[in-house]
């Protein structure tokens, strides 16, 4: 197909054809992937939302894709609204209304809650959450605002909520001590080597989360937060970060985790929702003690579920908002929920 | 000349094993017996492997070396129940840790600490028999001492961390772990928990020179690989008998930069660089927590950590907002 003449002429006249082969394929390459990003825009774009003063590399860093898709739960717990509204099922010996006991087993999942089928587990478990859900919405707005709770908030429609936990300790089993809390691969670690008794030491005890000296020099003594102590913070701090899909920056001023002058709003939320945690896995959620079954407790130490910030917030800032974080009011028209 | 311009040393001299640098090339046959050419070692460097000299030193820091990794191993091992493919699977995740705080100075029990100690003191006595073994070497060759003084910087850190600052503190719990992510967690809650280590002026000057090395070891190998084609690379004579290699070497950064090093200084330069890293880098430690409990407040207190107005809180940044 090709004459002779052309391998005569190749064969007499030899080139380095691969140098500039790749030469050009190489800026040809980088010309073609810029205008790719320039027309079609850029696939792993970010949105930073400025926390702080300027300077101070204060920001909660996104992915704009991420942001503009949303929290698909608003619009899952608008269906499960309509879906009540629509429900005629019978309601059987429940402590609140017929509207509220067909809402809530869309909310949970449970279509047999309070029903003439039989008598479950769950209509005692029901009755407590509500209690629970009263104590939020009237004693902690100081966390849920306006906004409030109710069993959609947590459960989603699963009878067993998401972002649950159980205590795993020991984590290693042949130590004591320092050595015996940490460096294993556990969901409340959030699979980092950090201490996995974080979250019963400080969300269901009240240990102490603050470990800075407040002064350039103090006095040692006997009783000090150790650095041990303040891994384990660092351990709790890590799952505020993920179950709320935020960084450090979104609540304090990274070069001085500790100065209550350099936080945001969000810090002081946050620490009335600490508050708000150790109370309910303290006083609702361990009297499930006796009640639930054994297949849902603690894989274990058959411990009862516990609650914290993932339970809820499942990965957002704010549970159940949209993008503009307006949240969807979760009270209003359940009064028997709602604040006192 | 392509071969010679590559990482890998594609021409290898392979022929009898030197011995050391007399006319015969057989100065050291007496000192022992094994030496022999890798092919694979001569892609890195020089392809003869070997005489090694162990001595006294060397079997003490090999065999206590050895325990201290073997128990570290070992508990590893046996925190994930004995078996082989969790150990492999986990063994970024798990550690030695040290003692727990409550038992102070004292001998803690095996599984809470207690093998933690063994293992360091083992690790101790390999490391300073590591350095003995280069100080002797050393002597014996007639050299200078500088390779165990710079080893003895890194030995500086290690004692303050393991053992300095722990006697100061009072707690064998101030140690740090043995194990991949849990000393880079001892490092994170360390630094937090005394206010922010970024504030402390000797860990500014342990980085400063930590990234000067880096620097000054990537402008030396340039400008010596620069001027090999004129004899640049024979460092030693241009030392003692600077030829063109070392004026024009000397010329570029002049006129670089307005100041050379010499041939001599740029190694005085980069050694000086490398051990005030873990010199100063441990002054800061052994500080930490016996005399500065918060670096940030010491910073405030010294005025140079600024303060920023402004507002705190997403909300004062959005469209509407504030």
């Amino acid at each position: 197909m090709i004459g002779d003449w052309f391998w005569k002429w190749s064969k007499e006249n030899p080139k380095n054809i691969y140098g500039p082969g790749i030469l050009i394929g190489a800026i040809g390459g980088a010309v073609f992937v810029g205008a790719m990003i320039v027309t079609w825009g850029q696939p792993y774009e970010t949105t930073t939302q400025q926390t702080g003063p300027r300077g101070t590399a204060m920001g909660v860093v996104k992915f704009t894709s991420d942001i503009e898709a949303g929290n698909p739960s608003v619009a899952s717990y608008a269906e499960t609204i309509a879906a009540a509204a629509a429900s005629e099922a019978e309601v059987v010996d429940s402590p609140v209304s017929d509207e509220l006991t067909r809402a809530m087993r869309e909310w949970t999942g449970i279509p047999t809650l309070f029903s003439a089928r039989e008598d479950s587990y769950q209509n005692t478990v029901a009755s407590m959450m509500i209690g629970m859900t009263q104590a939020i919405n009237s004693e902690w707005d100081g966390h849920v605002g306006d906004t409030g709770v109710n069993c959609y908030t947590c459960h989603r429609g699963e009878a067993v909520p998401s972002g649950i936990w159980f205590q795993v300790h020991p984590a290693v089993e042949v130590m004591e001590g320092w050595g015996a809390v940490q460096n294993r691969v556990t969901a409340v670690s959030q699979f980092t080597s950090l201490p996995s008794d974080a979250l019963p030491k400080l969300l269901v005890e009240d240990g102490r989360i603050t470990v800075h000296d407040l002064d350039p020099r103090v006095a040692n003594e006997p009783g000090d937060p150790t650095w041990q102590d303040t891994e384990r913070t660092f351990s709790l701090m890590n799952y505020f970060s993920n179950s709320l899909n935020t960084n450090c920056t979104f609540c304090h001023n990274s070069r001085a985790f500790y100065d209550t002058a350099e936080v945001t709003p969000q810090w002081a939320t946050a620490s009335i929702g600490i508050q708000m945690v150790r109370e309910l896995n303290v006083d609702y959620l361990s009297a499930l003690d006796g009640i639930l079954p054994e297949e849902r407790l603690g894989p274990i130490l058959g411990d009862t579920p516990k609650a914290a910030c993932m339970t809820c917030h499942k990965g957002y800032q704010k549970p159940i908002a949209d993008q503009d974080l307006q949240s969807v009011d979760m009270v209003s028209g359940w009064s028997e929920i709602g604040a006192e | 000349m392509i071969e010679y311009q590559n990482i890998f040393t594609q021409t290898q001299v392979q022929g009898p094993p030197e011995w050391g640098l007399d006319d015969s090339g057989e100065l050291a046959r007496d000192r022992g017996d094994k030496a022999g050419f890798s092919t694979i070692v001569g892609f890195l460097g020089n392809a003869q492997l070997g005489p090694a000299f162990i001595g006294w030193t060397g079997m003490v820091a090999i065999a206590t070396g050895c325990l201290a990794l073997n128990i570290i191993g070992l508990n590893m091992l046996a925190q994930v129940g004995w078996s082989i493919p969790e150990f492999i699977r986990q063994l970024f995740w798990l550690a030695l840790e040290p003692p727990s705080p409550e038992y102070g100075l004292s001998m803690p029990p095996l599984h809470d600490g207690g093998w933690y100690m063994i293992a360091s003191m083992f690790l101790l006595v390999s490391v300073m028999c590591w350095w003995l073994r280069a100080y002797l070497l050393a002597m014996h060759h007639g050299m200078g001492k500088h390779v165990a003084w710079a080893f003895g910087a890194a030995l500086w850190l290690f004692l303050v961390l393991g053992l300095f600052r722990p006697l100061l503190m009072g707690s064998w719990s101030e140690m740090v772990p043995y194990g991949i992510f849990p000393h880079l967690d001892w490092t994170a809650a360390f630094s937090i928990r005394y206010g922010n280590l970024y504030y402390n002026p000797f860990h500014a000057l342990s980085i400063v020179f930590l990234y000067g090395s880096v620097l000054l070891f990537a402008m030396h190998g340039a400008t010596i690989l620069a001027v090999t084609r004129f004899g640049g690379d024979r460092e030693l004579e241009q030392i003692v008998d600077r030829g063109t290699a070392s004026e024009r070497a000397a010329l570029f950064w002049r006129w670089t930069m307005g100041f050379n090093a010499t041939m001599e200084g740029i190694h005085r330069w980069a050694w000086w660089f490398a051990v005030l890293c873990p010199i100063t880098g441990g002054i800061g430690i052994l500080l930490t927590g016996t005399v500065v409990d918060n670096w940030y407040l010491w910073a405030v207190e010294h005025n140079f950590a600024p303060q920023y107005d402004g507002e705190y809180g997403h909300e004062a940044f959005t469209v509407g907002g504030e």
